[in-house]
């Protein structure tokens, strides 16, 4: 529903940019130069770069793959990948413009990577945590069988481990290739969430750019604590769909992360700087805190002298009672 | 009855019987061996048709005006039905409908989506599109069904959940997505039917259901053939083509163990006999209630969960 207009603007920006880019490059100095698409500034590519991707003039947040948010989230080569034989097939012969079987082999030859998921166990200050991360260079993020099976996974395994569990959506929504099939993984997925909530496990998304869809009608919105990375887009129905609908045009802060924290959806609103430091603070916070077995002893010890006392009492009035009768 | 497209010629071969018949009543010719004739090409016709009914067809049908809607079949499968409303947060949802009846004399909650059938109707129940406030309005009912130990049946007939920008203000995914969740924990039986248009997660958020039934001609797909031909095919003209790939007929969706069973429809649709369909419609619900209502609350959640855990294709 929504991947059409995510590729569009998309497509339009990088054409744009890559005319600009084109224009500009003369020699091969040129391509160690990015425009920011917000503000226009000329940027170093390695000072964006070294900024996390973001813009050092404007704050704007570029898009990010999973191998980078990997690397900015969890602490130093402490993630391992799972479930990486759990790969796509085409189970309803798919074809439009191009067939499904093409599509999968051009987005894996194209972002090197197998589905637009990748998942594991990592630690975030040495807190272990079991973790998706979605890509949205992988055919715009959708969901399709293999997103849902491999999410799923994921959050069993933080319920067999007790640890807790971590999703960080970029996608366009479910993958109308696999049709009726990815519809399936918003149940699924949605169904092992309820799981981890009658666990007692934290589970925490970090909605990014683009969220939308199907991904924004399942896991992605039932985080016990929902993060929006800023300026990050992210709703349910496409802004075009929605203009089409009501025949109007939209804000231009429609269904930004800021929004959303306007409307109550989101818990918080962070940027790509302090995010990891907000998970970490967030998964001290829900540490349970164990009581020493030495102060459960004393209050135990305390309660015992009270009731003792208090029979006594009970007894030696019930006597008087009698006595009085 | 609205004609739809396709049945034109079914329609003009039970014009020619007509016009026979008159001609038989004014003049002293026998017309009866002419007649016969015609009927049974109609019949043939009729049966021919209806039998290898296309996708875009089928979804004709589904989206028919006259297609039996909630109160239409409610009113025929249940007894006693009393429609409760609102979200409790400042809303009556009309797109949604619900309440507690007895079908058979067992007590259950009913809940659906809601299409009018006039256009002032279609206005105030929305044509059947739901803002977050129904998916919670029906959530509420749900729970109101598990706090006094009713099995839940839904009835599904939704183009969609309703983009607009009060649905988005107020978290239509969030709304969805709770109800998911919520439907996975309930400790009564749920029987989902989709009876008309079952499109993408404004039908599933009524339908994590321990059976999830369709009515033969109904269709349940990820996405309208029409919004995703605008996509795929960058063309919203091409939905045929669309509804084709996205294998999203009762039949289809039985072999790729989406949906338990299929409710048949009279022949050319629900809309040509209501009583059929609704007595099709509460055979099925009543062989399935016996069923889930002898196992116990965790048995209905397990078996939930592990139907829907196993849904979807990975290469092997
Ligand atoms: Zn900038």
């Amino acid at each position: 529903m929504t991947i059409k207009d995510w590729f569009n603007k998309r497509k339009e920006l990088q054409i744009a940019h890559r005319e600009l880019e084109e224009a500009q490059i003369d020699d091969s100095i040129g391509k160690l130069w990015i425009k920011c698409y917000n503000c226009n500034a000329q940027l170093l590519k390695k000072d964006v770069e070294d900024n996390l991707d973001v813009c050092p003039q404007c704050n704007y947040h570029f898009r990010i793959n999973s191998e980078k948010r990997i690397q900015q989230l969890f602490d130093e080569g402490s993630f391992k990948e799972m479930f990486t034989d759990v790969l796509p097939t085409d189970p309803l012969n798919f074809e439009d413009t191009e067939t499904y079987k093409n599509r999968l082999k051009s987005a894996k030859e194209k972002t090197n990577l197998n589905e637009a998921v990748k998942c594991g166990e990592a630690k975030i200050d040495g807190e272990r945590v079991s973790a998706a991360v979605m890509d949205f260079e992988y055919m715009g993020g959708s969901m399709g069988s293999v997103v849902g099976e491999k999410i799923t996974r994921a959050m069993e395994y933080a319920l067999q481990e007790k640890i807790p569990m971590i999703a960080v959506t970029a996608s366009g929504g479910a993958r109308m290739q696999e049709s009726a099939l990815s519809l399936m993984q918003m149940a699924k997925t949605s169904c092992a969430v309820a799981r981890l909530n009658e666990a007692g496990l934290l589970y925490i998304t970090v909605l990014t750019e683009p969220t939308f869809g199907g991904v924004t009608a399942s896991f992605a919105t039932l985080g016990d604590i929902i993060i929006a990375e800023q300026g990050a887009r992210i709703g349910f129905a496409g802004r075009r769909v929605i203009e089409q609908t009501i025949k109007q045009s939209l804000p231009s802060d429609f269904q930004t992360a800021e929004y959303l924290m306007k409307y109550g959806q989101i818990d918080i609103l962070s940027t790509r700087k302090d995010l990891k430091a907000t998970i970490s603070n967030l998964l001290k916070l829900h540490k349970p805190y164990v009581v020493k077995e030495e102060t459960v002893k004393k209050v135990k010890e305390v309660s015992e002298k009270k009731t003792t006392t208090a029979k006594k009492k009970t007894v030696s009035k019930k006597k008087k009672v009698k006595v009085e009768a | 009855m609205l004609m739809l497209r396709f049945e034109k010629p079914l329609y003009d071969l039970r014009a020619k019987i007509n016009e026979l018949e008159e001609m038989g009543k004014r003049s002293d010719k026998d017309m009866t061996k002419e007649i016969q004739h015609f009927e049974q090409a109609a019949e043939e016709f009729a049966e021919e048709l209806y039998a290898n009914l296309t996708p875009s067809q089928k979804i004709q049908i589904a989206r028919h005006p006259e297609r039996p809607n909630f109160k239409d079949l409610v009113d025929r499968i249940s007894e006693n039905f009393v429609e409760f409303h609102g979200d409790r947060e400042g809303t009556d949802d009309r797109a949604i409908a619900g309440g507690p009846a007895t079908i058979d004399g067992i007590p259950v909650m009913i809940v659906g989506t809601y299409k009018g059938k006039s256009t002032k109707d279609n206005l105030i129940h929305n044509f059947g599109m739901p803002q977050p406030q129904g998916y919670r309005k029906a959530l509420r009912l749900f729970k109101h069904a598990e706090r006094f130990n009713m099995p839940i049946i839904t009835l599904i007939d939704t183009p969609g959940a309703y983009p607009g920008i009060k649905a988005e203000e107020t978290a239509q995914g969030t709304a969805i997505a709770v109800n998911l969740a919520e439907l996975a924990k309930l400790k009564v039986p749920v029987i989902a039917i989709i009876t008309g248009e079952g499109c993408s997660g404004g039908a599933l958020g009524l339908a994590v259901a321990n059976k999830v039934l369709m009515f033969e001609h109904a269709y349940y797909t990820v996405i309208s053939p029409e919004g995703c031909a605008s996509i795929l095919w960058r063309d919203a003209a091409l939905a045929d083509k669309a509804a084709e790939a996205l294998k999203i007929t009762a039949d289809d969706l039985l072999k790729f163990d989406i949906i338990d069973d299929i409710i048949k429809e009279p022949r050319g649709g629900a809309h040509y006999d209501y009583d059929l369909t609704a007595k099709n419609l509460k055979k099925k619900i009543l062989k399935n209630l016996k069923e889930l209502m002898s196992k116990s609350a965790d048995e209905l959640r397990n078996e939930r969960y592990e139907k829907f855990r196993t849904k979807g294709v990975i290469a092997k």
